[in-house]
């Protein structure tokens, strides 16, 4: 029995790990070990240089934007998809309270569930193709088009949208415009997600705020939002790396890639501009291995701040 | 209906009349509030509701008129007539016939071997015994946070080598992209799958064991049987996750000159909206866009309760 025990628990392993470990962990190991070479990446040759891919890296003003930009995404996609998708999910619910039977859907509710969820099905890059026809930077573009018949823009100088370098707020415009698309993609399943956790609450608990004369806002602020604190982590910490992953959008979407003006460079376009561009594979590499620390930290963070006593009801 | 909240005195929609008693104070001023709450929330509902709908929909109707319509008259919803020659057009130009059959291939490979070996490793870590499993899950959960676009250099390289001495695991070859998706799948099927094996009675498999059932045997007949509800909402979050994988197809499908491509559908599109000068063809990119968005939000409206709970479910657990 013994015997068996084990070579069934090594025979279930050995493919999975297997492949595990020889196309993902193995990469990630190959890395570090390239970034401390010259290698060029159409040729054999490559030397050891140390660590002077990483003295690069650290005065790279392209790596510095794209340090920058993804903070940006950081920040702005989790914040914006985070209070919309919350908004979205207070209405669909706490809005139809009208019976004495407590939280109540609205009427339609799952309706503008599915309607909502929609882009969550669709293809990022089908999204991106879509938009860029949104996006067009003339009066074809849909946009555009509407804001010209609407009088808000010149049909002179219709918007460029995603070509469009120039600083809003700080920011290069392109990166809203992007930041629009991904919060308009994340809202549904976001929403979703927290009017499930919502509908969980026990309804006594919303019965007896009203009994004691709480208001529809007070109670949102003062139950709701804290029962769902889990949900709202657990969304945080996904959006993070959907903050990160930007770079279909910055694909299909951008001139040449990253551009304009390499105004939407993100880590993963550097990496790829420098190993298949320029031929330098072991600086991207060592680019690879910066954008995993930072991943790490990011994580980390997460971890510490979401780590909190669950409330079981 | 929303409006149907009378105030009690009419009392006669079905709704309770509420009781008489003293102590009630809080019904009398909510229902007008109730009403004004709810005309309000369905208005941002529905504002909302229309930018999800109508840039798609606006998709939809221009892959039916011409491309001079689309020049003339770019805004309305409303084709003059139906151009069905858009539809043929871009589905011969970007090959879709090879592309469907390419993804039902690889999406269908991958997501079959992702489920397979996904909860055979999570099954294994999760209900045994034996040195080095919390090592091995650790590693698995370790893929979770790192992006894929760190391992491209290597990842390439790799499988350029790998081409060189098994041809059927270069580049531009089924086998290699399947093994690759299954590989960059499997964190996230083991973790959760992990979870749910944890969850299982233990008496059952106590009971096959006792009965003379081998490990493997109860794992296919009993095992998995039981975890079906788990395998349902991987399932779907794989199929999603692994059709739209547009990264690791646009770096390892690169056929060598002369070879045809295999592209599963997102590189396809892009291929059609980057690199085929598709911009002139306005007309036959929102067929193609149409063609690739329809069967998918068909088939998601069809499911949609089971793929809603699947990928919310998925991420929470």
């Amino acid at each position: 029995m013994r015997h068996g025990k084990a070579r069934f628990v090594a025979s279930f392993l050995v493919l999975p790990v297997g492949l595990y470990v020889f196309y993902v962990l193995w990469p990630y190991a190959q890395d570090i070990g390239y970034s401390l070479t010259n290698w060029g990446g159409y040729s054999d040759t490559q030397e050891f240089v140390g660590l002077d891919n990483y003295v690069r890296l650290v005065k790279d003003e392209l790596i510095r934007k794209a340090f920058w930009h993804s903070v940006f995404f950081l920040v702005t996609v989790p914040v914006f998809t985070i209070a919309l998708a919350l908004l979205f999910a207070f209405l669909l619910n706490v809005g139809g309270r009208g019976s004495r039977a407590g939280v109540r859907g609205v009427w339609g509710s799952s309706f503008y569930k599915v309607v909502f969820f929609f882009p969550q099905v669709l293809s990022l890059v089908l999204i991106a193709i879509m938009w860029q026809a949104i996006y067009r930077g003339d009066e074809q573009g849909l946009l555009n088009g509407i804001l010209m018949k609407i009088g808000l823009v010149d049909p002179e100088k219709p918007l460029q949208f995603v070509a469009d370098p120039t600083p809003f707020l700080g920011v290069p415009t392109v990166l809203w415009w992007l930041l629009l698309i991904a919060v308009w993609g994340g809202t549904g399943f976001y929403m979703v997600l927290f009017s499930a956790a919502m509908q969980s609450i026990p309804k006594d608990i919303f019965e007896a705020a009203t009994l004691d004369g709480a208001t529809r806002v007070k109670t949102f602020f003062r139950i709701t939002l804290p029962l769902l604190r889990d949900s709202v982590s657990v969304a945080w910490v996904y959006l993070g790396f959907i903050a990160l992953d930007m770079y279909a959008l910055v694909y299909v979407m951008t001139p040449s890639q990253g551009g304009p003006d390499h105004a939407s460079e993100v880590f993963a376009s550097v990496i790829n501009f420098t190993a298949f561009n320029k031929g330098q594979f072991g600086y991207a590499c060592a680019i690879a291995v910066a954008l995993g620390i930072f991943t790490l930290l990011l994580a980390a963070v997460q971890l510490r701040v979401t780590r909190r006593e669950r409330i079981e009801y | 209906m929303s409006t149907v909240t009378t105030p009690p005195a009419t009392g006669t929609v079905g709704v309770q009349p509420p009781p008489p008693g003293k102590g009630r104070s809080g019904p009398k001023g909510s229902s007008v509030g109730d009403v004004a709450v709810s005309g309000f929330s369905h208005l941002f509902l529905i504002v909302w509701g229309a930018m999800v709908v109508l840039p798609l929909l606006w998709v939809v109707m221009s892959s039916f008129k011409s491309d001079a319509e689309i020049i003339r008259n770019p805004l309305s919803m409303i084709p003059d007539g139906l151009h069905w020659d858009n539809f043929s057009r871009a589905w011969s130009n970007g090959h879709f016939n090879d592309v469907f059959l390419d993804t039902i291939i690889i999406v269908g490979g991958g997501v079959f071997f992702t489920m397979l070996l996904g909860s055979m490793a999570a099954y294994v870590l999760a209900r045994y015994e034996f040195p080095g499993n919390r090592v091995i899950y650790y590693m698995f959960l370790a893929g979770l946070t790192l992006p894929v676009y760190m391992a491209a250099v290597p990842l390439y390289k790799g499988i350029d080598n790998m081409g060189k001495i098994l041809p059927f695991l270069g580049h531009n070859q089924y086998a290699m992209l399947i093994l690759v998706y299954v590989a960059w799948s499997l964190s996230f099927t083991v973790f959760f799958m992990h979870s749910f094996f944890r969850t299982l009675p233990s008496t059952v498999a106590e009971a096959g064991l006792v009965d003379g059932c081998s490990h493997t045997a109860l794992f296919f007949r009993v095992m998995l049987p039981m975890a079906k509800p788990g395998l349902i909402s991987i399932g779907i979050f794989n199929v999603i996750g692994q059709w739209n994988q547009w990264y690791l197809p646009v770096l390892l499908m690169q056929p060598e000159s002369g070879e045809t491509k295999k592209a599963p559908i997102a590189q396809a599109l892009i291929d059609l909206s980057v690199n085929q000068g598709y911009r002139s063809d306005w007309s036959g990119m929102f067929a193609g866009l149409t063609m690739a968005m329809l069967p998918v939000l068909a088939v998601y409206i069809i499911f949609q309760r089971q793929v809603q709970a699947g990928l919310t479910g998925s991420i929470t657990k």
